[in-house]
């Protein structure tokens, strides 16, 4: 699994003990009148890290961005910026820039004034402001829109000024709060990887706040999943994905069949699993070192469980089930499948071929099987 | 369908919540006289939407054209001493209905310039309203920011503060002030109480008490549209420029000032225009002596008895006032222009 991989790959600098990390966050809580935002969060972003913090709305992921930005101050704990204690910096002091979730342009000034106001606040010579604004405009391919207003401009060509004015200054450190929020679909996608671009080519460190899972899978070298103001997890994508830590980083991040079992037997990588809603015991492959009778919960991703007509040879890891609905996706289908313990399960597809010999539809029995890599053990 | 059934069926709230007075609106609509009007409008084909427009037009017809065309006609007339105090614009001379004659007098407006009186107090009231606009901008600025970014919960109660005044009469908080500015008034005799002075100030009748009670009666004019603006921003806009690194205060001189202009404008001609035909401030608090044009428009009507002197004064006057108006309106006309 990743996360027992060897240390210090390159490009996977969170794995090297020896590298100081860019951004420290030691044990920050925020509270509002009421509430806790923020609570006791301990976070280390290197440097060019593409870092997403994912969550639903009110997980206190903006909060946490706000007080990298400075627009907050932490009530008790710690944020350092490369070695530099930041409690009490104004945000207009800070090396770190933001570009915000409505872009927050400045509508009385055109594209380059917007541009070049971090600039112009810095008393760099005109020409000099000129000089960087195009620059920057061409890496944003808005060269011809500098004299606009931002009204005038598409959502996208809005998203891509405020990004080029956050840029302007060559910050360290970027803050990207719901970068794509506004865009649609088409658009979002390809402006993905152009960020994901972007950020290779300068080496800008980027903080990304999403509530959208694709793209924090998209984008991140890192995700933190954050739920109630704490940080669950911390992995990249496919440690997220593969190895969720709880049920909760389960069933957020991409969908999940959820089955609760006790264990039978367990020797040294092997776990035997009975679940009261599957027919077969599950074998599982697992590093996880659960005693006989432990109650667990086993979680098995929708495009890992496999179906066929006929009945499976092994002895474990299949059961039964009537397929309820089917719902063709093009690329994929989704279908939910019924077991006779009435729990339903949801299973994808791949479309290989255009006309299937083997056609499953509505109503029919069939038999659900994986491979024994494929649950995972989900503790609450 | 019994409307009671209708308004069951519209599952939302808020719609049963209007059924009722929908149902009531509908009934009122069946009375015989929205019959006849309904009627009538649909034989001359005229949709309802036209009626309504028309409503504002009439109103403007009537109580603004009428009047202005009146009062154009008597500026160009001779005063003469009769009742009405002019002659008329037409005169029939002849028998036949086409004899009449024209008695056009520019006179009037020629005699405006050739008498240095009225520059003097068009200039005089020019000033002193641009003063007090200032003065109320200077002052209603700051309040208006200060509501506009209070606690929400107090918004309400500061904006009620800011316009109680309006619920006594002008005429009565404008005598008010004499009570409070005369030699032993009540702010010389706490002064004096003080021990600040020991001589009383002379307040009253000077150009201070006008400045004074033109801002005080002004400034909810002032502050009103200035709040409206500033309560609308957008206040990541500030966060954006001070992530860029932008003080407090310059982010106010660069963002906030230039984007609250539309509010600075509507409040300086809203507190502008009626200073500069303002009488009743001036007579009763300003010097006795002073210059207002409001104030010689009455003198000409009521003590001179010259109305088309009169007349020709508010002319010029409404000429100068409407000049600035149109002058902004096709500033943001163009602005508005630009951004769709």
């Amino acid at each position: 699994m990743a996360s027992s991989a060897p240390a210090t790959r390159p490009g996977h600098p969170w794995n090297d003990p020896a590298l100081e990390p860019y951004i420290r966050i030691e044990r920050v809580s925020k509270r509002f009148s009421g509430f806790v935002a923020v609570d006791d969060v301990s976070l280390n972003i290197y440097r060019s890290e593409l870092f997403c913090l994912l969550g639903g709305s009110g997980c206190g992921k903006t909060t946490l961005l706000r007080l990298l930005a400075g627009f907050e101050e932490p009530s008790s704990g710690k944020i350092s910026i490369d070695g530099l204690d930041m409690s009490g910096i104004p945000p207009y002091e800070r090396p770190v820039n933001m570009m915000f979730q409505s872009y927050a342009l400045f509508p009385h000034m055109t594209v380059d004034q917007n541009v070049g106001f971090g600039l112009k606040m810095e008393h760099r010579s005109r020409s000099e402001i000129a000089d960087r604004v195009a620059q920057m405009l061409k890496l944003v391919r808005l060269s011809e829109f500098g004299k606009r207003k931002p009204e005038q401009l598409s959502g996208g060509q809005r998203q891509r000024v405020a990004l080029a004015r956050a840029l302007i200054k060559q910050p360290k450190l970027l803050l990207l709060d719901e970068p794509l929020g506004a865009l649609d679909k088409k658009l979002r996608e390809h402006t993905q990887f152009e960020l994901v671009n972007l950020q290779e080519e300068l080496g800008v460190t980027f903080v990304v706040v999403t509530h959208d899972q694709e793209e924090a899978m998209t984008l991140s070298s890192r995700i933190g999943v954050m739920d109630h103001g704490k940080i669950v997890q911390v992995g990249t994508p496919q440690e997220v994905y593969e190895s969720p830590g709880n049920r909760f980083v389960a069933e957020f991040i991409g969908s999940v069949n959820l089955f609760e079992g006790q264990v039978t037997a367990s020797e040294a990588g092997h776990l035997r699993i009975v679940c009261p809603q599957l027919e077969r015991p599950l074998d599982v492959l697992s590093g996880d070192l659960s005693a006989p009778q432990t109650r667990l919960w086993v979680a098995i991703r929708p495009e890992k469980i496999q179906l066929s007509l006929q009945a499976p040879q092994a002895a474990s890891n299949w059961t039964r089930g009537l397929v309820k609905e089917i719902a063709y996706l093009g690329d994929l289908s989704v279908l939910l499948i019924r077991l006779e313990s009435g729990q339903t399960v949801r299973v994808t597809r791949p479309n290989v071929w255009r006309h299937e010999e083997e056609r499953i539809t509505w109503e029919q029995e069939v038999y659900l099987y994986w491979h024994d890599s494929s649950p995972m053990i989900v503790r609450e | 369908m019994k409307p009671e059934q209708q308004s069951g069926q519209a599952a939302t709230p808020a719609t049963e919540r209007f059924a009722g007075s929908r149902r009531a609106l509908d009934m009122i609509g069946e009375l015989p006289p929205c019959r006849w009007a309904r009627a009538l409008l649909m034989r001359r084909r005229i949709s309802a939407r036209s009626a309504v427009v028309a409503v504002p037009y009439l109103w403007l017809l009537l109580f603004f054209v009428v009047p202005f065309v009146i009062v154009l006609k008597i500026s160009f007339s001779e005063t003469q001493i009769a009742m009405p105090p002019y002659q008329p614009l037409l005169e029939w001379v002849g028998e036949r209905l086409t004899d009449i004659r024209l008695n056009v007098n520019p006179g009037n407006f020629l005699y405006l310039i050739e008498d240095s009186l009225y520059l003097r107090a068009f200039a005089n009231s020019l000033q002193v309203a641009a003063v007090s606009t200032l003065a109320a901008l200077l002052i209603g600025y700051p309040l208006a920011y200060a509501i506009a970014r209070s606690d929400r919960r107090w918004r309400g109660i500061l904006l009620m503060l800011v316009i109680l005044p309006f619920w006594t009469s002008f005429l009565l908080r404008v005598y008010a002030w004499i009570g409070l500015l005369k030699n032993n008034g009540l702010l010389n005799n706490f002064l004096i109480w003080l021990d600040i002075i020991d001589q009383p100030i002379v307040m009253l009748q000077t150009d201070f008490a006008t400045y004074l009670g033109i801002v005080y009666c002004y400034l909810p004019f002032m502050v009103m549209p200035l709040y409206a603006n500033l309560e609308k921003m957008d206040l990541t806009l500030l966060e954006a420029a001070e992530d860029l690194g932008c003080r407090p205060l310059r982010a106010f001189a660069c963002i906030t000032l230039p984007l609250s202009l539309p509010g600075i404008v509507a409040g300086c001609m809203l507190v502008f225009i009626p200073a500069v035909g303002e009488y009743v401030i001036p007579a009763l608090l300003g010097p006795s002596d002073s210059l207002m044009i409001g104030k010689v428009l009455w003198t000409e009507f009521f003590n001179n008895r010259d109305w088309p002197v009169a007349s020709a004064v508010a002319i010029v006057l409404l000429l100068l006032l409407v000049a600035p108006i149109m002058y902004f309106q096709r500033l943001q006309g163009r602005a508005s222009g630009a951004r769709s």
